[in-house]
């Protein structure tokens, strides 16, 4: 059914639609409409059998759902920011004992400073912890995503968390189309868990492993990662067959055919960027953008074959490893190695910094002349980094530095983005 | 492609506003794409909210630099903020105050956009009839249908009801039809200049 809504309860439609059995959760911005939504359906008794747990914070919600996952109930939570830090012992828990718990991550940048706003370090910062990692352009592939992400989880027998752009996505109202519940019945079949706690049929689960084997154990996630390389596009293809509709996937090009600058981002920034690519192609500029569904596993064999035909590779992203440059980046150059062609860095809207159509084609028109830095980021003010050092250099006591670039900027209220 | 940017203060529902005209937009056929500006919101504060309408699916995400509408709910933020901002030539304007244009000392507004599209329509004193509330999101709405035809009232009113319920719909309806009609008076009684 199509319906004009927020992203947030489009996302509670589609997790409720899963018939899920346990959900927990603690709010924390962006992601509270989400399990609010929820949590009204479980007391209306729309959403039913379903136990919702309020917890007292992000540590239990993950624990709860590592205990309720472990009992063969199919479970859901979500969080931000700071919260997936907060989770995050628990969160390499999960997918050490290989528990297919579904969790929404609203991206939201990570203090210190404290900003609520959107980016990618929240879950990029989980990359490494064997959760598989989906990334949704638009509310639609949000939903959609959710759909798939509990049957991949449960067919492999790990979590997966499906990212969607803070506020940008979480709180913006769009069309979607929200399927029926007996089309979801039939894709996604009853969870039958590999592992169950029964107290009728005692095991233990979380045994500690030494090094006899547990290199073995940490060997079995890459091998459940590189299977779901097979498994995300077929679940895609039977999405579509089903549902009408391509969500999902390893990775998707637009306009990337004959391409000779291909730029590559998650996320729903891919959709300003289509808006650019159709501008500059219009010109007569060959550019097209190659979206990344899938961070983790990473498909290289699908980035390698998108990007091999093109002259130069643009990786705009929100995320940002300080001391080195790009998150995404260093991916997509391994997937790219040994081929001899130009590689940008363009580390943008880190912490909410607007994207804007004109600046991305700046600096896509930058790249295509060759005049842009290997590592670049989308509209810095160097004025007042510059003014930061300086005050640095000429006093010990420079003092905060947030407080310090706040002043520098000046009041922000006159402004309306 | 049409962008609307909505500004008032936390509390009187603006993003709410850009919310229901989208919802308004949807009910007649149209893609439409409504977000706030993310800030903390707290009650008091200056608050942006933006809509997008088109007639194919709307893939930009970057706030609305440069809007065909701007519609704002308080004209004590005309001291504070740079609503008019990027406002495009031909766009339109709906102030929530019951003084003119000239009187809330925006002369040089009338005379670089199209007269014809600013307008000021008490919305606050038509809530508080209505509502008992000094509300003006839902009313500008019903006010802003009438000065650009690009939403109907009976869609405006169709997205109320979605995003209320009962009393305070109906409520909120009746304001909206009231703000419309007293819009409508409005460009009936002023001669229409032909298109800049």
């Amino acid at each position: 059914m199509l319906k004009q809504t927020e992203g947030s309860h489009a996302v509670a439609e589609a997790v409720a639609l899963c018939r899920p059995d346990v959900i927990c959760a603690y709010p924390i911005s962006p992601q509270t409409h989400i399990v609010e939504g929820l949590g009204e359906m479980v007391k209306s008794g729309d959403l039913a059998p379903c136990e919702f747990l309020n917890v007292e914070s992000e540590f239990a919600a993950m624990s709860v759902a590592i205990g309720s996952s472990a009992t063969g109930a199919r479970t859901y939570t979500a969080t931000a920011s700071q919260g997936l830090l907060f989770m995050a012992e628990a969160v390499y828990n999960a997918s050490g004992l290989g528990l297919p718990i579904v969790m929404t991550v609203a991206n939201r940048a990570i203090g210190a400073p404290i900003n609520i706003w959107n980016d990618h370090s929240d879950s990029m910062s989980q990359r490494d912890c064997g959760w598989l990692q989906l990334f949704a352009e638009t509310n639609q592939e949000a939903l959609d995503l959710h759909i798939q992400a509990f049957k991949l989880a449960e067919e492999l027998s790990m979590p997966v968390m499906v990212c969607m752009d803070g506020f940008i996505l979480t709180h913006a109202y769009e069309q979607v189309d929200i399927p029926d519940q007996a089309d979801v019945d039939a894709f996604l079949p009853p969870y039958a868990p590999r592992q169950v706690l029964d107290p009728a049929e005692p095991v233990s689960i979380g045994a500690m492993v030494g090094p006899e084997a547990f290199m073995e154990v940490r060997y079995l996630a890459h091998a459940k990662q590189l299977s779901a390389l097979d498994r995300i596009p077929e679940i895609a293809a039977e999405f579509e067959a089903r549902f009408g509709r391509k969500s999902g996937g390893l990775v998707r090009g637009y306009r990337t055919e004959d391409a000779e600058t291909i730029v590559v981002a998650l996320g729903s920034v891919i959709g300003t960027i289509k808006d650019v690519v159709d501008a500059m192609r219009d010109e007569g500029v060959r550019i097209g953008v190659l979206g990344l569904q899938s961070f983790r596993p990473f498909p290289l064999a699908a980035v390698r074959a998108a990007l091999e035909g093109a002259k130069r590779v643009v990786v705009l992203e929100k995320s940002f490893c300080v001391g080195l440059g790009g998150v995404v980046s260093t991916d997509v150059r391994l997937a790219l190695s040994g081929l001899r062609l130009d590689g940008y860095t363009v580390v943008a809207g880190l912490g909410g910094r607007a994207i804007p159509k004109a600046s991305l084609r700046r600096i896509f028109g930058e790249a295509i002349a060759g005049t842009l830095s290997p590592l670049s980021f989308l509209d810095l003010d160097f004025g007042i980094v510059q003014r930061q050092l300086a005050r640095e250099a000429a006093t010990r006591r420079s003092g905060p530095i947030a407080e310090n670039l706040l002043r520098d900027v000046g009041a922000i209220a006159a402004r309306v983005s | 492609m049409l962008q609307i940017r909505i500004h008032g203060r936390g509390g009187q529902g603006v993003v709410t506003a850009a919310e229901m005209l989208s919802i308004a937009a949807f009910e007649q056929g149209r893609f439409a794409q409504a977000f706030p500006s993310f800030g903390s919101e707290r009650t008091g504060a200056p608050v942006v909210a933006f809509c997008r309408i088109d007639d194919k699916p709307i893939r930009l995400r970057e706030p609305i630099l440069a809007p065909d509408v701007l519609i704002v709910q308080d004209p004590t933020l005309l001291h504070q903020v740079d609503v008019f901002q990027g406002l495009e030539p031909d766009g339109y304007v709906l102030i929530n105050s019951k003084r003119s244009f000239a009187e809330l000392g925006l002369a040089d507004i009338s005379a670089r956009f199209r007269e014809e599209r600013l307008l000021c329509v008490p919305a606050t004193e038509i809530a508080l009839r209505h509502l008992g509330r000094p509300m003006p999101n839902a009313v500008l709405l019903g006010g802003f249908a009438a000065l650009s035809g690009l939403v109907t009232l009976e869609a405006v009113a169709k997205a109320i009801r979605v995003k209320f319920k009962g009393k305070v719909a109906e409520a909120n309806v009746a304001a909206a039809t009231e703000a419309h009609d007293a819009v409508a008076a409005m460009l009936a009684a002023v001669p229409q200049t032909a298109g800049a």
